[in-house]
């Protein structure tokens, strides 16, 4: 079945701003509203790809970059994941630094391309985006480096082919462990809410959205799908590890894997419904706590 | 559940402690602890004598999961101290400190030399981490409630290695220890009673500038 990884990246380009969707819908069945249609990130993408974009006159090529470098880096990144329990599209070993590392690209050059602007706001959402996702990625790492000890593979599409029930009857604790550092990089990541409130547009307490506040049109709508995509990818990891369902079925993977997403979309929807954003203070704690869940899992499997 | 997932639980809780900022949870998560290291002499395997282990067991819950918990809370409440552990060590270096202990602890663990096996591989390297992470807490935080955490997270370490590595389980010594610890709580409890009356906080590193 060598179509089938084609057919995962489609499905993540597809279906990717609809996890967004059933996310708001979570939230707003929580606050007993009826919430923004789920289709709703499909329409704003459509509306601001047909804007024009207005650039100021102290930025630089930079600024224009920032958004389709980052939307390159994240489609790369997806080709990577597996999907499914099938192979990803790109396999090879190593790859889980070039996954990790691509997402780190897409970061520097937002990063940049808010810097760019020279507005003190975006200045500081950058510094504060460069300060947790410092601490983000060695728990992202820590926690792959645990899987693949275990799994005893170091390409991404070899771990999470690997990991079956027994490896969960064997390791559960550390897989658990692994799941739970990987849950709160991918809040940390997409700028959820024990991290960053997503709605909020008070500058003194955002961090991604204050970053893309001067971008707009077709910039904007690469920055929106990409931040889905970068949810989407992070999630397929997260899914991977937790439901570790083996079928020779290609289509029976890809039907698990698509319910695991709408899952983790409505588990994050509660978490976001019954938490509150923490303090600025109190984010590295967090980060540093799931680097060190991360590290537990690793000396545990170390072991 | 089995014991490898309770050592893992344990873990946890030392490692909550060292990166919790405030001494009502710090207490709750030494009582969940207690309670935790309590069901393991229920899960030690070939014991004869059941009534022992359910005494042992029973005994430790109790005063550790709840007769413990309640006095420190009580003496947090009556002493009216402010509700913030205030570390010499700040919260992220103290967990990066716990993390590099469990890392020693699991290496000394490894290279160890035993007399008999025990029930889990990981029984060992838990216990000497419990103990190391109790001293450090000890040593790195003002409170006199929080050093009485340590001393407690301490003495859970040792009765972890006791449960693992004695094969005939000594009801005495076990009960001893555990009077001795409810002695030392209790003292403490009434000392940190005292010591807020005579000198409005509870910071042990300003008892070093007494003078006579």
């Amino acid at each position: 079945m060598h179509f089938a990884p084609i057919v995962h990246v489609l499905l993540g380009l597809t279906f990717a701003p609809l996890l967004l969707g059933i996310i708001n819908r979570t939230k707003a069945l929580f606050a007993g509203r009826r919430g923004q249609p789920l289709l709703q990130l499909y329409y704003d993408v459509w509306k601001l790809l047909r804007k024009g974009a207005v650039y100021s006159r102290t930025t630089t090529w930079v600024f224009r970059a920032g958004p389709i470098v980052g939307l390159a880096a994240v489609l790369a990144a997806m080709t990577l994941v597996p999907f499914g329990k099938m192979p990803a599209l790109v396999a090879f070993p190593g790859d889980l630094i070039l996954f990790a590392y691509l997402l780190g690209l897409m970061r520097f050059f937002t990063v940049i391309a808010a810097l760019d602007t020279g507005s003190s706001f975006e200045g500081m959402g950058a510094s504060r985006e460069v300060q947790f996702s410092a601490l983000a990625e060695p728990a992202l790492l820590l926690a792959l480096v645990a899987v693949a000890r275990r799994t005893g593979s170091i390409s991404l599409s070899g771990m999470f082919d690997k990991i079956s029930l027994d490896v969960w009857q064997a390791a559960g604790p550390s897989l658990a462990l692994v799941a739970a550092a990987l849950l709160v990089v991918l809040l940390c990541e997409n700028a959820r809410i024990p991290v960053d409130d997503p709605n909020t547009h008070l500058e003194l307490t955002m961090i991604h959205e204050v970053m893309v506040l001067d971008h707009g049109g077709p910039d904007f709508a690469f920055i929106v799908y990409g931040a889905a995509l970068k949810l989407w990818v992070l999630g397929l990891l997260l899914i991977g590890i937790v439901l570790p369902i083996q079928s020779g079925n290609a289509w029976i993977g890809i039907a698990v894997s698509i319910c695991g997403m709408v899952a983790l979309g409505v588990v994050i929807g509660i978490i976001e419904s019954t938490m509150a954003r923490l303090r600025l203070v109190r984010v590295p704690q967090l980060l540093v706590g799931a680097g060190v869940l991360g590290a537990l899992a690793l000396i545990l499997v170390l072991r | 559940m089995n014991v490898d997932v309770i050592l893992i639980l344990v873990v946890l809780t030392n490692l909550r402690l060292l990166g919790s900022s405030r001494l009502g949870a710090s207490i709750r998560t030494v009582a969940v602890q207690g309670f935790l290291i309590g069901l393991l002499p229920l899960l030690a395997p070939n014991r004869d004598a059941l009534w022992k282990i359910l005494i042992l067991s029973i005994g430790s819950m109790a005063l550790k999961g709840v007769v413990f918990p309640r006095l420190l809370l009580r003496a947090l409440r009556e002493a009216d101290v402010r509700r913030e552990v205030e570390p010499f060590v700040g919260s992220v270096m103290s967990l990066l400190v716990g993390i590099v202990a469990l890392g020693a602890s699991f290496w000394i663990g490894q290279r160890l030399a035993l007399p008999s096996p025990t029930t889990s591989a990981l029984l060992v390297p838990v216990a000497l981490s419990s103990i190391l992470i109790g001293l450090f807490l000890i040593v790195s935080r003002k409170k006199a409630v929080s050093q009485v955490l340590g001393f407690l997270v301490l003495e859970n370490g040792i009765f972890t290695f006791g449960v693992g590595l004695v094969q005939e389980l000594s009801l005495l010594v076990e009960l001893g220890v555990l009077l001795d610890v409810f002695v030392a709580v209790f003292v403490m409890g009434i000392i940190i009673f005292h010591i807020s009356r005579a000198f409005d906080h509870l910071d042990t590193d300003r008892l070093s500038t007494l003078k006579d």
